[in-house]
């Protein structure tokens, strides 16, 4: 049951805040500039189904159940955000499908793949054109780094030191030795330390703490 | 997390607790949460649907404007004049203004979906209302509905685009029919046969939304929904049983839902979005958006 959301389609409009949303924290900053590029039925029927709005909203920092998710392009423009919507041909992807082009005030660009896989329950499948996989459902860490021996050992030392169990853990990476992004999706919250001390080690170039469960009621 | 409802059953039999309590204690082992955590997460949904019916707007289209207004017009009826009678009528109206809400963007709850998010408070809410139940019971009686609907979503599918419109509107209303049951004191078993008698009577139905938008005709299954969740529930309560088990109910759906064409699963394509009438609506509103 749940969750508590703005209609009119869990998938076309829940699952595409929630993509909106966690684009925003994985780019880290207030998001400037949005292209959104809607993807077969995202494409087909985004419009009426406000995929658009909703992608935009989450952009925002909305949640699926905010009730601003119908105006949300009036204070995207209130908060000097564009967006540009479009529509694009992915290939072997999930019909509802969104490529995300951001570029925050800070000047950081970021490129999202995303599917919304129904129920309002999403998949991240590509961050900067690295192929990944995981839904933001439970606390998930996302770190950047360099692609030398030793970082995903540090970074599972760090959370069983503080008592996080690791729920699943995957690893891509773009050439040898280039760069590579480890995903942690994690049973427990991770408390802020441990993310404080991983980001300053060498090597690591970004890390990112996505945790939406204080967000909405969860599908059960 | 169970995976029939012959094993919630039997869960419920040998430790003699209220189905409601098993699925609750299942819940709070799934998630790591405390008992407490769990009844107030599913207390805020009760919530939720109880403000989204009061937020109802009888002026709000859908950006479509295909609907809108229906639920207050069902409101106005007459009880005299109608044929159900004042709970009947109240319970389709309310069916009618949840499906309105959702398809004009305001905030519901997904039950389990939101295009069928209007069947079991149309229910729940007149029901409390008449019979003078309060929130906890309703509460418990939501955790019986959702136990039943995590095994639909774990053999078969909750998603229309899977396994059509039997497996939103048909699992939204088995699980509110088992939920019924509940509510006015029926055994597990009774839960059971209604929510099995409520899934097979709207088995094969097609999932074939109007230029593939959540409105025509998903607002209107949704009153179906419901008001074959309360016929199915006075069958169990009567102890009137349900021949198939209900696990094998399930399987039947899943196998209607897999032999679907994919015209006829969500994509705007087939039944009624493929009516002349539809077809032009669906062009019509390309057209306006481009």
């Amino acid at each position: 049951m749940g969750p508590v959301m703005v209609g009119p389609s869990s998938s076309h409009t829940a699952g595409a805040v929630r993509i909106g949303y966690i684009t925003r924290k994985l780019l880290g900053e207030k998001p400037v500039k949005a292209e959104l590029l809607l993807h077969g039925s995202f494409a087909a029927t985004g419009k009426g189904h406000g995929t658009d709005k909703a992608l935009t909203a989450g952009l925002l920092g909305m949640k699926p159940d905010d009730e601003r998710i119908p105006h949300s392009f009036e204070l995207a423009a209130n908060e000097g955000m564009s967006v540009k919507v479009g529509t694009v041909t992915l290939r072997n992807v999930h019909p509802n499908t969104v490529l995300l082009h951001v570029e925050g005030l800070k000047g950081r660009k970021l490129e999202v793949e995303a599917s919304s896989v129904g129920g309002g329950q999403i998949k991240i499948c590509q961050i900067d054109g690295i192929e990944t996989n995981f839904s933001g459902e439970c606390p998930t860490l996302v770190v950047h780094n360099i692609d030398k021996p030793g970082h995903v050992a540090e970074a599972t030392s760090l959370l069983a030191k503080y008592h996080v169990n690791i729920a699943t853990m995957q690893l891509y990476r773009n050439v040898r030795g280039g760069y590579a992004v480890m995903v942690i999706e994690c049973d427990q919250p991770v408390p802020p330390e441990p993310l404080q001390q991983l980001s300053q080690m060498d090597g690591i170039l970004k890390v990112t703490y996505l945790n939406m469960d204080t967000e909405v009621a969860e599908k059960r | 997390m169970f995976s029939s409802v012959s094993s919630m059953l039997n869960a419920a039999e040998k430790r003699r607790l209220p189905l409601w309590k098993v699925i609750l204690e299942d819940d709070c082992q799934e998630r790591g949460a405390g008992m407490e955590d769990s009844l107030r997460k599913m207390n805020s949904l009760w919530q939720a649907m109880k403000s989204a019916a009061k937020n109802y707007s009888p002026q709000t289209r859908s950006s479509s404007g295909l609907s809108g207004g229906d639920g207050a017009k069902m409101r106005s009826l007459c009880p005299k004049a109608s044929v159900g009678g004042k709970f009947i009528d109240s319970i389709i109206a309310e069916a009618l203004s949840m499906g309105e809400s959702n398809a004009c963007m305001k905030r519901i709850v997904a039950a389990p979906t939101a295009g069928s998010c209007g069947v079991l408070p149309a229910v729940m809410i007149p029901l409390a209302e008449r019979d003078g139940i309060d929130d906890n019971t309703i509460v418990d009686s939501l955790f019986v509905a959702a136990g039943f609907g995590q095994v639909i979503a774990c053999r078969a599918s909750i998603s229309g685009a899977e396994g059509g419109c039997q497996a939103e509107i048909g699992t939204a209303s088995a699980m509110t029919a088992a939920a019924l049951v509940s509510i006015k004191n029926g055994t597990p078993q009774m839960s059971a046969n209604a929510f099995a008698m409520a899934l097979m009577n709207l088995l094969g139905l097609v999932c074939d939304p109007v230029a593939g938008l959540v409105e025509i005709p998903c607002i209107k299954r949704n009153v179906v929904g419901a008001v074959n969740a309360v016929s199915c529930a006075d069958m169990a309560l009567s102890g009137i049983g349900s021949r198939i088990p209900p696990d094998e109910v399930i399987d039947a759906m899943r196998s209607v839902g897999d032999m679907m064409p994919c015209v006829l699963r969500e994509t705007g394509q087939g039944g009624l979005a493929a009516t002349p009438y539809g077809a032009a609506a669906a062009k019509k509103i390309k057209e306006a958006g481009t």
